[in-house]
């Protein structure tokens, strides 16, 4: 078997340590920990709570659009769903998800390490994030806000009843969260590889999470001071957003956008990586083109920094900067593109084998490219002035956060999990979801494209009759969706106790996380590992050769 | 033990520059008094980096990532001012 | 160099460990300038949007504070070097004094610029309700002032996060039987102090001297 997948280092040898699961478990051990795979197990629970709460407000959100009139509840609860399922999506959900969770538990392994540089920093930027997200819990509770994620001034800032500097200051304390876990990843990357593992050995996923480190730790601080801004400005009822004492809206929105676009390139670089790790070991095939791969996640996010102007287009913004900033963003597809066509390049002549991990990689691959695409609509100024604020870019966006993004987490954890736990999940069962949540996430978000064109305005709780048809559709695809996102809930869970013993390396893949134990001990490795090969040295002609071989085996004998 | 000259004499510069900023400031310069003084500014600043902070002596990779710093600041404000400068009156 | 702290199991030793608690705090640094950069933003915008108002404004700033202000953080600069250097060379009696006379010099600071706010606030300067301006329109005015209040104030912030930070590592410097422990820290805190040093460099000339030649 070694012929078609050559780990990147020898395998460890016999580890008689228990694994770090097992090794204490006292509620203080986990609570102080400071295993990186334990903290990336506490984010895991964290975000899927968050996720439950978001996805509440999207159903009832979906549930008011099944009528015209938007029955079910008042304009302004309406504005406060929207309002929190943007936030706890965006602030608790998507941007902790790769990055704490996978790339936690993954990166220091990748890399041959023992832990990630900080430890203990990267403990409190688990506890940050759930201080941040306990404020906004309780912003949500106490009665909610209704300005949207974005927090617009004057709105905002002055006439917004609501529990805004609350909210604000969640997501400003878990931030600060968001900005250590950054720090920790790019002192990691550059501090800790395992002997002969140079940069150009690195897994693209390695790339990727550095990539999206560098926003988190460049964006993230401008973020903290607009929302104090804001929270000042609606507190003293003096500042700099409010147009009646001199002040100027938009320098509220240069602020906002100028961390909150590259945000979401923070959403989506993670998930590329998943997807090339994914790619190659299922495709039996290193990834076509490395340098392009790796080099384009450094260029979105320096890239991603230079188009957030294109969410202003009809602020009243300078219509020359508005073209500046058109051009820009045309740029910035151009890197994810370069990954796309090197993704597919890879499953050329590649030996495929259709795994749950895949299945969902191959979702992202259609769904991000379609969602990148209406990007580019969006990009060109004329047809923005169409297309803004409404469901057409909330397609656009879903496509790439839940039918890419949130794929690829998903991706990733099936992926990951053998190592994470030790246990497989149900294969079949797997894919029935995975296909589940494609249908449903299709249903759900094309016909908003549609209602987009046509004009429905986003962000609106009642809407014109002729639109009824598509937001059913678009309710029953959730309800579908809905259906996919809680089989795996159940099935992970099912696998601690009953899936099957994973092993080490249940997939035969090549990179340094897999030549340790599943579940690995508190130290990841008994031996600093030693990297003598490159990433992803798969052969997909032995692979199939292999299975060739496997399949005359299995020929009844009339046939042989 | 290294001497401390080198600091001594960076500190005496600093102040040196400190005065000609203020006293720039009383002299009409037109325009150019707040490009002046900002020139200043980043003077002081390249010395206190460079010497103080030992950036002088630290790998390339520290120099990255203190200019980096400044660099994405300058992204922040020049997109931003295209928009502020280019509006109709 | 000699052994240090202890080296944390995550590092195969102690130069490792030293580099990337440098490269972490020159991250962090990083940070920081995006962090006051979006209030720099905030001024330069409306510096240009108002820039007779701003001049005006800024006439009412304490010059004289202002530039013993800037030369009391340059000599606490030099100081903290002082310090970062008989840390290295494990000097502990010239480490604790060099703690505590740039803490002493941030202490300065901070009282003159304490003294400066209150002088401000009799003068009707504090952006609040009871602001008032009246040789240009009050409410640009006003804003001139909020800028300068909320970004001195962040600075002050930080001052005093620093002054906190020498004052501990001056007791631990007291109290440590293996000095060489601290040198890393101290190193670290040195550039923390510096950068919050380079934040009044740039902010002194735009709150203080933007004409002073009229």
């Amino acid at each position: 078997m070694n012929a078609i997948a050559t780990p990147q280092a020898a395998p460890q040898p016999p580890i008689h340590e228990p694994n770090y699961l097992v090794v204490e478990n006292t509620v203080r051990s986990w609570l102080l920990t400071t295993d990186h795979k334990r903290i990336g197990i506490l984010y895991m629970i964290s975000i899927t709570l968050f996720f439950l709460v978001g996805g509440a407000a999207a159903t009832l959100m979906r549930l008011n659009l099944l009528t015209p009139q938007g029955a079910l509840v008042t304009s302004t609860t309406y504005n406060k769903l929207f309002t929190i399922h943007g936030v706890i999506m965006v602030w608790f959900f998507l941007i902790p998800s790769v990055p704490t969770v996978i790339g936690n538990f993954v990166l220091p392994m990748m890399l041959g390490a023992r832990d990630v540089a900080f430890p203990r920093l990267n403990l409190a930027s688990w506890y940050l994030f759930v201080g941040g997200g306990a404020f906004a819990l309780w912003a949500i509770i106490a009665g909610g806000v209704d300005t949207g994620w974005t927090f617009y001034t004057p709105y905002s800032s002055t006439y917004a009843n609501g529990h805004v500097i609350a909210m604000a200051t969640g997501i400003f304390i878990a931030g600060f969260g968001s900005i250590a876990t950054g720090l920790n990843f790019i002192v990691t990357v550059h501090k800790m590889r395992a002997p002969g593992l140079t940069w150009h050995k690195l897994p693209l996923f390695v790339w990727s999470m550095y990539s999206t480190s560098v926003i988190l730790v460049l964006a993230t601080p401008v973020l903290a001071i607009t929302l104090v801004l804001m929270a000042l400005e609606r507190a003293f009822g003096i500042g700099i957003f409010d147009p009646a004492i001199g002040g100027d809206p938009l320098l509220f929105q240069h602020l906002f956008w100028f961390y909150s676009h590259p945000a979401v390139y923070i959403m989506i670089l993670p998930g590329m990586g998943v997807v090339s790790e994914i790619i190659a070991c299922f495709s039996r095939k290193a990834v076509f083109g490395y340098y392009f791969v790796a080099y384009s996640s450094v260029a979105i996010a320096v890239l991603g920094f230079v188009v957030w102007g294109h969410h202003m287009f009809v602020s009243s913004q300078s219509i020359y900067a508005g073209m500046v900033f058109s051009i820009l963003s045309f740029l910035v597809s151009i890197p994810s593109a370069i990954k796309v066509f090197n993704w597919t390049a890879t499953l050329y002549r590649g030996s495929i084998w259709f795994q749950t991990p895949f299945l969902y990689v191959l979702g992202f691959i259609g769904l991000f490219t379609i969602g990148g695409l209406t990007g580019l609509f969006l990009a060109a100024l004329a047809v923005d002035v169409h297309l803004t604020d409404t469901y057409f870019v909330i397609a656009h966006f879903h496509y790439i956060m839940v039918g890419g993004m949130v794929m690829a987490y998903l991706g990733g954890l099936h992926y990951w999990w053998p190592k994470i736990s030790g246990r497989m999940y149900p294969e079949l069962l797997a894919k029935l979801s995975a296909l589940f949540i494609f249908a449903g996430f299709n249903l759900t978000f094309f016909p908003q494209f549609i209602l987009g064109y046509l004009g429905m305005p986003r962000r609106y709780h009642a809407y014109a009759p002729e639109f009824q048809v598509l937001n059913v559709l678009s309710t029953a695809g959730a309800s579908i969706l809905a259906i996919g996102y809680f089989l795996p809930l159940a099935y992970f869970l099912w696998s601690l106790r009953y899936g099957k013993v994973a092993g080490r390396n249940p997939w035969n893949a090549t990179g340094l996380e897999w030549t340790t134990d599943s579940p690995p001990p508190k130290h990841n490795f008994a031996v600093v590992p030693v990297v003598t090969e490159p990433p992803y040295a798969y052969d997909p002609v032995a692979a199939e050769e292999a299975l060739a071989a496997e399949r005359k085996q299995r020929e009844p004998a009339y046939v042989r | 033990m290294n001497s401390i000259k080198p600091y001594v004499m960076v500190t005496g510069a600093l102040f040196v520059l400190l005065v000609i900023t203020v006293s720039a400031a009383y002299v009409n310069l037109g325009a150019l008094n707040t490009p002046v003084a900002m020139l200043i500014s980043l003077s002081k600043a390249s010395l206190i980096v460079l010497f103080f902070m030992h950036v002088r002596h630290s790998n390339p990779l520290i120099h990255i990532f203190v200019l980096v710093g400044f660099f994405w600041l300058g992204i922040m404000l020049t997109l931003s001012l295209s928009d502020f400068l280019t509006r109709h009156p | 160099m000699s052994a240090e702290s202890p080296v944390a199991h995550q590092f195969e030793d102690a130069t490792q460990q030293r580099e990337a608690a440098t490269l972490g705090m020159w991250v962090f640094l990083a940070t920081e300038v995006l962090f006051f950069g979006a209030m720099f933003l905030g001024y330069t915008v409306y510096r240009l949007k108002y820039p007779e108002v701003f001049r005006l404004a800024s006439e009412h700033t304490i010059i004289v504070i202002g530039t013993i202000n800037t030369g009391i953080l340059l000599l606490s600069s030099f100081t903290m070097v002082l310090a970062v250097r008989a840390a290295e060379y494990k000097r502990r009696l010239a480490l604790i004094t060099f703690l505590c006379i740039t803490a002493l010099f941030g202490i300065a600071f901070l009282v003159l610029k304490g003294f400066e706010y209150t002088q401000e606030i009799h003068e009707g300067l504090f952006p609040g309700s009871h602001f008032q301006f009246t040789e240009a329109d009050p409410y640009t005015a006003r804003m001139f002032f909020y800028l300068y209040f909320l970004m001195t104030g962040v600075h002050a912030l930080h001052v005093t996060i620093g002054v906190i930070m020498l004052g501990i590592f001056a007791l631990r410097a007291m109290l440590t039987l293996k000095l060489e422990r601290l040198s890393t820290a101290v190193d670290l805190l040195g550039l923390y102090w510096h950068f919050v040093d380079i934040v009044w460099v740039f902010l002194f000339p735009l709150i203080y001297l933007v004409d002073r030649h009229s």
